[in-house]
């Protein structure tokens, strides 16, 4: 039983490499005034979306960006083989209740802030496989669920960090099939589980950034690349902080990378103006800017060829509260416009 | 990571928990939290400590003249000071409520956090926002998240005091 | 002149409570910010410490939450002088309930009322 598609140590390299067919975004208000709003297909008056709690809002932000991408390939949701999507809460109820909604086969994922990578990686060898025509992935988080969940009430009067990172209110959806027009997925990177002891909440970049250049290095063993191979080098949520640490670790290893290497969680507000501290965070981070910003990128021929870290913190608040550190992940996907 | 093939056979190969702390060790021998340290924006202990002494400060005053007020209309000194506390805990929930005392606290630190109105806010910013969560296990059993422990532990100490006291005399 | 004396009182038990947050390693909250300034204020108001503190500072000493532990701890003291060990048990939650009373009601009645903004 040999695996034909390995390379490397722990890199898949997909032999027909799926298309990314279409994508949508949804983001809130805050990220629609940031500077990359234009690239967003819709902004929210408010962070209620019509709804009655934070939860159902981004529930609805869920379900418009995966009808929406659907919308945009011009198919219909009986047309999709399979829904991959997660998000941030607990039991992750806002893909489970938009899976309900949608009434597509349905495959609910955890990776923390790393699912939508995950989700596209896992996509694309559902895809590669034979398993699937028409896959959507499908992500969100939500600044105020997300804030009581895993730390204070949002009318509580605390002061965050200057470490702290502001979680993206939004959806993203990414629909993939085996052929069509637009960028394709070529290789993917499963993250490992790095945990660099890292024990404060408000301090995620740290906690995340070991995890997200053990994949980048590992691709690039892999791959036979180096940094200059990629148009561009993007992790998903590691802010100021962790793009910093991350810079420094890959400097260590030999791997200059400081022309090319950005962060979504840096890319998506102005954080002088927008008071987000060290950057933004949230599955919906790296999904939102994406499916707007870099899908445009691909579009008008920017970029040709990049490679996605999803960055995910398994941060949980009861293991913190017993004295666990916060573990770290990052699953790579490389993206090329053949 | 397991190099116990090598190490011959006196060694216990390490068993998966042994490994996931030496991998953590690895991290941590590398100084990772030192550079991680070097990297880290500073809160600016200053600006903080002015605005927290500022921000106390004026709570504390807006107290002392609304028990002068009470004492001015006549209510002795002890229900003055109760009377204010009233007064005080009521102007917390209030702001909170509306959605000032968080951008308050954002600014003010410990200078909002402590005073009386602070404690108001810890009560009333759960019990809100877990509404949706209905009115027992909501608001009711979320109001005393922060509230339930400084209860807790201020009846602990007073209870302890007066056994103190009481073994003495 | 009152007023001035509760400005500054009231601003250095702030300033502590920051320094303690800015300047030790833990990840200290406002929940153990209130806890520690309610049972060290009981602790100093025992020892004798902190009613001079309150003549001093008036509400600059009693608005701060230490002040509620203050007024615990006094009440016990009262309490078990005049009532004995029942005192103990009785003193510290009677001279403590209009706050704790105050803060439930309006604690409530507000959550009630109005909803988080974010």
């Amino acid at each position: 039983m040999s695996a034909p598609k390995r390379i490397g140590k722990s890199t898949v390299q997909f032999s027909n490499p799926p298309v990314i067919v279409a994508t949508a975004s949804v983001v809130g208000p805050k990220e629609g005034e940031g500077p990359l709003g234009k690239t967003f297909d819709m902004v929210t008056q408010d962070s209620y979306f019509g709804q009655e709690s934070w939860e159902k809002a981004e529930r609805k932000m869920l379900e418009e960006a995966v009808k929406m991408v659907i919308n945009k390939a011009r198919l219909k949701p009986q047309d999709i083989d399979v829904f991959l999507a997660g998000d941030l809460l607990n039991q992750t109820i806002s893909a489970n209740y938009a899976a309900r909604t949608l009434g597509i086969p349905f495959l609910g994922l955890y990776g923390a802030c790393s699912t939508m990578y995950e989700s596209m990686a896992i996509a694309s060898m559902i895809i590669d496989g034979g398993f699937a025509h028409h896959v959507v992935t499908a992500v969100s988080s939500h600044y105020d669920t997300a804030e009581r969940q895993y730390r204070f009430p949002t009318e509580q009067g605390v002061q965050r960090p200057q470490t702290a990172q502001w979680t993206v209110s939004g959806a993203a959806a990414v629909l993939l099939a085996p052929a069509g027009n637009g960028p394709r997925i070529t290789h993917a990177t499963i993250g490992k589980v790095v945990d660099a002891g890292i024990k404060d909440p408000n301090d995620m970049g740290s906690a995340m950034a070991p995890a997200a250049v053990d994949t980048i290095v590992r691709n690039f063993q892999d791959t036979g690349r180096s940094p200059v191979d990629y148009d561009l080098i993007v992790t998903g949520d590691l802010g100021k902080v962790g793009h910093t640490i991350a810079t420094k670790l890959l400097q260590q290893q030999q791997y200059d990378v400081s022309n090319n290497y950005n962060d979504c969680g840096i890319m998506i507000y102005d954080h002088e103006r927008q008071d987000t501290h060290a950057g933004g965070s949230g599955c919906a981070c790296s999904g939102v800017v994406f499916a707007g910003h870099l899908m445009g990128q691909f579009n008008n021929g920017k970029i040709k060829r990049m490679l996605g870290v999803g960055t995910g913190a398994l941060l949980s608040p009861t293991a913190i509260q017993q004295g666990e550190s916060i573990p770290g992940i990052g699953h790579g996907v490389v993206i090329e416009m053949l | 990571m397991a190099n116990n093939k090598q190490q011959g056979p006196p060694k216990k190969p390490l068993t998966l928990t042994e490994q996931v702390m030496q991998q953590k060790q690895a991290y941590d021998q590398k100084a990772y939290k030192q550079l991680a340290d070097s990297v880290k924006p500073k809160n600016n202990v200053l600006v903080n400590a002015i605005n927290a002494f500022w921000v106390g400060g004026t709570i504390s005053a807006i107290g002392q003249i609304i028990t002068l007020m009470f004492t001015a209309n006549g209510l002795p000194p002890k229900d003055a000071a109760s009377a204010t506390v009233i007064v005080m805990v009521f102007l917390g929930t209030f702001l909170t409520g509306l959605g000032v005392y968080d951008r308050i606290g954002k600014m003010a630190g410990a200078g909002s956090i402590i005073p009386i109105t602070g404690f108001a806010n810890s009560i009333v910013s759960p019990a809100m926002e877990y509404k949706r969560e209905g009115f027992v296990f909501g608001v009711a059993a979320k109001m005393f998240s922060i509230a339930g422990p400084v209860l807790v532990y201020g009846f602990i100490i007073s209870v302890v005091i007066g056994l103190i006291a009481y073994l003495i005399s | 002149m009152s007023v001035v004396m509760a400005f500054i009182i009231g601003g250095l038990i702030c300033l502590v409570g920051q320094l303690i947050m800015d300047l030790t390693p833990y990840n200290v909250t406002p929940a153990h910010i209130l806890v520690g300034f309610v049972t060290g204020g009981a602790v100093l108001s025992a020892l004798g410490i902190y009613g001079p503190l309150v003549k001093i500072g008036g509400a600059g000493a009693t608005i701060p939450i230490s002040g509620f532990g203050h007024t615990l701890a006094q009440g016990t003291l009262e309490a078990v002088q005049s009532q004995g060990l029942l005192g103990a048990f009785t003193g510290g939650v009677t001279a403590g309930a209009a706050g704790v009373a105050a803060a439930v009601i309006f604690g409530y009645v507000i959550a009630v009322l109005f909803n988080p903004q974010g």
